[in-house]
């Protein structure tokens, strides 16, 4: 086509008919992991029938749910083309310190943001470090994984705190209870991936976390104020972490100084697992949940197949490099 | 009135003299070509307009009011639009979010406000129709050809309304076809009263579209004419230096 575009030409054009949803679908890579949960669902529940039972299933629903909950704040890291590697570190300290306030007689909700607002600090000095002294993400976090891990063993002198006071009931009623037969961390992870999915698509903040991923140099041209959107992203990934030790400690029953450790591996696994890309620019929270589910299933799983669990990280690796690879083949195709 | 009047312009960087004493006037609507050869002060030139950096001595005049700009925001608060060489476009949004990136057009309900998905992108269906580009606001900018992100950079200026419209080499890096559609693109500028400044090396782009060609050589214009007066050949001559000056 050489002649210039007419008008009745440009309105075909804008009319033709643009990805179809279903398309959009079957493109994702959250599909994807969908339809490999199922089938190694189906076929552990052939080998192993205890499985599929209800008891199993809440097992798993209680289990994930962890994981999840930090990958749904690891998501925007990531779609900025940062990663946080300190945030089983920032679960261990927000944990402890969660134990050793409520032990300390304040009440519950004070706790609750006292232990929220430790860390979105230790999110906010990532942030700083990262996009206002422009120094590698993955160095920083190191960094700030073994300081947090260290102030965890400090403040609790190596100690174990199972003693909550007065608001331990509430507690451990938040972190064992459950709501329309539903785990209440469970409803955390719902609400949180809504929530979280809805400010990545319908607010300005999400667009720009989005358009940084994408571009930065460009964003920054556009008059997006680039430091601070990435702070924010480290920062609410942090508050995320300390939610969950909320709820982990609430279902546990007690807070040890290596609570989280090796978490933030299978976060980042879960999140990657889910269509995150490291490099920036795309993710969804729901993407991060079903890669937490995946993990999950496949620990569950080769435990009840009686597969020795040394196979465990074999089965997850693989798993990430498959998820590598099916986000490569789709990019190159799009 | 002119709309943009330079006044004995200079820049140095240190010793080195970047634009020397550079005069010229830009009418609304027109579109002039800026040659010269690598180092010859072109983009040091623009940068001062797009308020990159400010000028070591002269007077710029735009839209009938001096002007001195301390940062690129403030000239596209007075109406000055730059697209850069390498478009400055995210590849991974739709077209519609590019355009809107950084002002983008919210709905609110109560307290909350949102970002409205479906006036940007019927209002970037409105732009590129205006430029009559073949672009659909939700596709993505990955999967578009140069002459499309053209578009999509060139419909970003239009949102602002800006009066100029600066273009750095938008024609460098992309196929026979899509050159046409750009020339066709900045012709559309013009036709809404929109001056441009075209920064090119190629010769048939600029004698396409340009109707006065300006050619800088070591920091001075040393030609500022018709390009119905001119020729290619001429303006070879100026910018390697083989003719003093026109």
């Amino acid at each position: 086509m050489n002649k210039s575009p007419d008008a009745s030409n440009l309105d075909s054009v804008f009319s033709l008919s643009e990805r179809s949803k279903l398309g959009e679908v079957l493109r994702s890579q959250e599909f994807w992991i969908v339809v490999a949960v199922l089938i190694i669902g189906a076929v552990v529940g052939m080998i192993a029938p205890r499985f599929l039972t209800g008891a199993n299933m809440a097992n798993i629903l209680q289990n994930f749910c962890f994981t999840a909950l930090m990958g749904i704040g690891m998501t925007p890291v990531f779609m900025t083309g940062g990663i946080d590697i300190s945030v089983g570190s920032t679960l261990g300290l927000t944990g402890v310190l969660l134990g050793l306030f409520c032990a300390s007689g304040y009440p519950f909700a004070v706790v609750v943001l006292f232990v929220l607002l430790v860390g979105a600090l230790v999110g906010i000095v990532n942030g700083a470090l990262v996009s206002y002294l422009k120094l590698p993400p993955f160095i920083v976090t190191l960094g700030m994984m073994s300081l947090v891990r260290s102030q965890t063993l400090v403040v609790t002198n190596n100690q174990v705190v199972y003693d909550f006071g007065r608001a331990g009931d509430t507690l451990l009623a938040l972190g064992s209870g459950s709501f329309l037969g539903v785990p209440n961390v469970l409803w955390a992870v719902i609400v949180s991936a809504v929530v979280m999915q809805w400010l990545l698509s319908m607010t300005k903040w999400g667009r720009y976390v989005r358009a940084i991923g994408g571009n930065e140099n460009a964003a920054r041209l556009s008059g997006i104020p680039v430091d601070r959107v990435k702070v924010s992203t480290y920062a609410l990934l942090g508050a995320m972490t300390g939610m969950t030790a909320i709820f982990l400690v609430g279902w546990m029953g007690a807070a040890t100084n290596a609570l989280g450790q090796g978490q933030e591996l299978q976060v980042i696994a879960a999140t990657v697992i889910g269509g995150a890309n490291l490099l920036g620019g795309f993710g969804t929270s729901f993407g991060a949940v079903i890669g937490s589910v995946l993990i999950e299933v496949i620990r569950n799983a080769l435990l009840l197949a009686g597969v020795n669990p040394f196979w465990q990280g074999t089965f997850v690796g693989l798993f990430i490099l498959f998820a590598v690879l099916l986000e490569r083949f789709r990019s190159t195709r799009a | 009135m002119s709309l943009l009047e330079l006044k004995n312009i200079s820049r140095q960087f240190g010793a080195i003299h970047a634009v020397e004493d550079v005069s010229f006037k830009i009418e609304p609507g027109e579109i002039v070509g800026l040659m010269g050869d690598n180092g010859a002060g072109k983009s040091t030139l623009v940068k001062m307009i797009a308020g990159n950096f400010p000028a070591s001595s002269g007077k710029m005049v735009f839209d009938g009011k001096e002007v001195e700009f301390s940062q690129p925001s403030d000239a596209r608060r007075a109406g000055i639009e730059i697209v850069y060489q390498d478009l400055a476009l995210c590849d991974n949004l739709s077209a519609a979010a590019n355009v809107f990136l950084g002002r983008e057009i919210m709905r609110s309900v109560g307290p909350f406000k949102f970002l409205d998905h479906r006036k940007m992108r019927e209002r970037a269906a409105e732009l590129f129709r205006e430029l009559q580009s073949e672009t659909r606001p939700r596709d993505v900018v990955k999967r578009m050809s140069g002459g499309q992100r053209q578009a999509v950079a060139i419909a970003r200026t239009r949102l602002a309304d800006a009066k100029l419209v600066l273009m750095d080499e938008p024609t460098a890096a992309i196929s026979v076809r899509q050159v046409a559609e750009v020339l066709a693109l900045i012709k559309r500028l013009k036709e809404r009263g929109v001056a441009v400044i075209l920064i090119s090396h190629r010769m048939p782009d600029v004698f396409g579209v340009c109707e006065r060609i300006m050619v800088l050589r070591r920091g001075h214009l040393v030609a500022n004419k018709l390009a119905s007066t001119s020729s290619p050949e001429e303006i070879t001559a100026l910018i390697v230096g083989a003719k003093a000056a026109a």
